[in-house]
């Protein structure tokens, strides 16, 4: 119980609703942290996001590619991965990975090793989107296009990076972007293995003060903030890369 | 084989895709070589740690079959009643009327943008706070409504696509022939949207099931996660295996769901019947322009 709240029932007393309400989220602000916390859940999201774009795209690079034991294998990732619920992913990575089998990741204390855990369990996990928003980016450029590079006389290097990606890479941005939006909510599930992000605190605040509907609203919020302009912004940039087919 | 990406291989390219193919075939046994030593210095790979779920049922009945079943009424209950809820919001977003019309966008666009498990965590508080419910029964409640606020918006999204989907000229036909707005919609385009948005709507619930999980690992709802724990601890320690073999059942769950939604998908664009509208299944995950909103997805845990 933080010090901040227990002055609460006193000053509850005086003052209009409204000024009431304020003095409680202020002493939420200094009894909790609530900044950090969300500064964790940006954190997750940034770091998963750079490390699921990368497996993602090496995972699509062999699912479209012209190899069949790597696109087999990228195939049965895919289909397995997001098949699987991200809690159980995220569960195995404390219970299996490290305290079953001792991967730590290289770090030391538990705060640092649960954390580097979600990340990798928000990797593996993600880059299964990834990898099919890249590849259903790819599948909008039409076969024609390529077969009027190679008509042109350009080699297959030159297809690919003067006509089909360019193409490709503007068709991905919309769906990255819900990718990237669900990827920011997921970070929630961190708090099963007890990573100090929103909704672990949401939790712990919830049971410690008695202000349910005021909690939720500042959660609730928070994460508006976090997922709404991320839409609306590169929502636009989506739309307005995509090409008009 | 050719696509957009490479054209029909010749006799070099296949040379080279040979040698893509043992180099990675190579990385593939090392990392496999590499887990295996692992697993079996620890002892996961001992016949005893796998035993109980090749050899009698008593780990099934006990542990899987329970937590199975909560799984599953907690998916059904959910998308029974997030469905009207969310026909319900989807048709008021495409009304005539503002005052309908942008509330409706309001809490569609608003439960879309927070976490599943944040709502959760409010129904977990609200129905221990403000009802009488049984504390047994309050995990069932939290997640059911958590996955129902959150659900229920995103198959508003996918009821207004489906309708949105549809011919513009079956609503100007119902004009023509005098029907009034209401007709229109639930004699005309509702039961033809319906159709068409089936393979969204199954789609939809293979992330209901793989959120169930959530309440498993943190509201204490007995689901199949939740069997993971008291299994590997009376097994003697075999949490791989035990993992292995829930993460296989949510794997087969889901996987059936999403075959049958891309052969209702398949079956529904063949069908000479229908106006030829179809929500693609995986459509709601990935592609923004299906559902029509500007942001969020149900590509969440």
């Amino acid at each position: 119980m933080p010090a901040g709240c227990a002055a609460l029932p006193e000053r509850r007393a005086r003052g209009p609703p409204h000024a009431e309400a304020r003095e409680i989220v202020f002493d939420f602000l200094q009894g909790y942290d609530l900044l950090g916390a969300f500064w964790v859940t940006v954190q997750l999201t940034l770091l998963s996001a750079a490390g699921s774009l990368v497996w993602g795209t090496v995972l699509a690079a062999m699912r479209v590619g012209p190899v069949p034991l790597m696109r087999g294998f990228a195939n049965a990732y895919v289909n397995i991965v997001r098949n699987i619920p991200l809690t159980v992913v995220i569960l195995f990575t404390s219970l299996g990975l490290f305290q079953t089998l001792s991967i730590n990741l290289g770090g030391q204390r538990f705060e640092t090793i649960n954390f580097r855990l979600a990340v990798l369990g928000l990797v593996a996990y993600t880059a299964a989107f990834v990898c099919e928003a890249i590849r259903s980016g790819i599948n909008t450029v039409p076969v024609g296009q390529a077969e009027a590079a190679r008509a042109l006389g350009l080699n297959f290097t030159q297809a690919l990076t003067l006509v089909v990606l360019p193409q490709a890479f503007r068709s991905v941005v919309g769906p990255l972007t819900n990718v990237l939006i669900a990827l920011t909510k997921n970070t929630t599930v961190a708090a099963a293995i007890g990573v100090a992000e929103a909704a672990l605190l949401m939790k712990e605040m919830i049971e410690n003060e008695a202000q349910l509907l005021l909690i939720s609203a500042i959660f609730a919020f928070g994460f508006v903030c976090l997922t709404l302009p991320t839409g609306l912004i590169l929502g636009w940039v989506g739309k307005k890369a995509a090409v008009k087919r | 084989m050719s696509s957009v990406l490479y054209d029909a291989q010749g006799p070099r390219a296949k040379r080279r895709n040979v040698l893509y193919t043992v180099v990675f075939l190579l990385a593939v046994v090392a990392i496999g070589w590499w887990m295996f030593r692992t697993l079996s210095d620890k002892g996961q790979l001992d016949w005893e740690k796998w035993k109980p779920f090749f050899s009698g049922s008593e780990a099934w009945t006990t542990y899987i079959l329970p937590g199975l079943w909560n799984t599953l009424i907690a998916a059904v209950l959910s998308v029974v009643i997030a469905l009207p809820l969310g026909a319900v919001f989807g048709i008021a977003r495409l009304s005539d009327h503002a005052w309908i019309r942008v509330p409706a966008g309001v809490i569609v666009e608003f439960f879309r943008a927070i976490p599943v498990l944040i709502l959760m965590i409010f129904g977990v508080a609200l129905f221990s706070q403000y009802t009488s419910v049984n504390s047994d029964d309050r995990p069932l409640y939290a997640v059911v409504t958590g996955l129902v606020l959150y659900n229920a918006s995103v198959l508003a999204e996918i009821v207004r696509a489906g309708i949105l989907a549809l011919p513009k000229g079956q609503a100007e036909a119902a004009q023509a022939i005098g029907l009034r707005k209401t007709q229109t919609m639930t004699s005309i385009l509702l039961p033809q949207a319906v159709t068409a948005m089936l393979p969204a709507i199954v789609s939809q619930l293979v992330v209901i099931v793989k959120d169930t999980a959530l309440g498993g690992a943190l509201l204490t709802f007995p689901d199949l996660l939740a069997a993971v724990g008291p299994m590997s601890s009376y097994y003697g320690a075999n949490t791989i295996a035990s993992f292995t073999i829930v993460a296989l059942i949510f794997v087969l769950l889901n996987f059936a769901l999403t075959s049958f939604a891309s052969w209702l998908e398949r079956r529904l664009r063949r069908s000479k019947r229908s106006t030829g509208a179809v929500l693609a299944a995986e459509d709601e995950e990935i592609n923004p322009a299906a559902v029509g909103g500007g942001f969020g997805s149900g590509a969440s845990a």
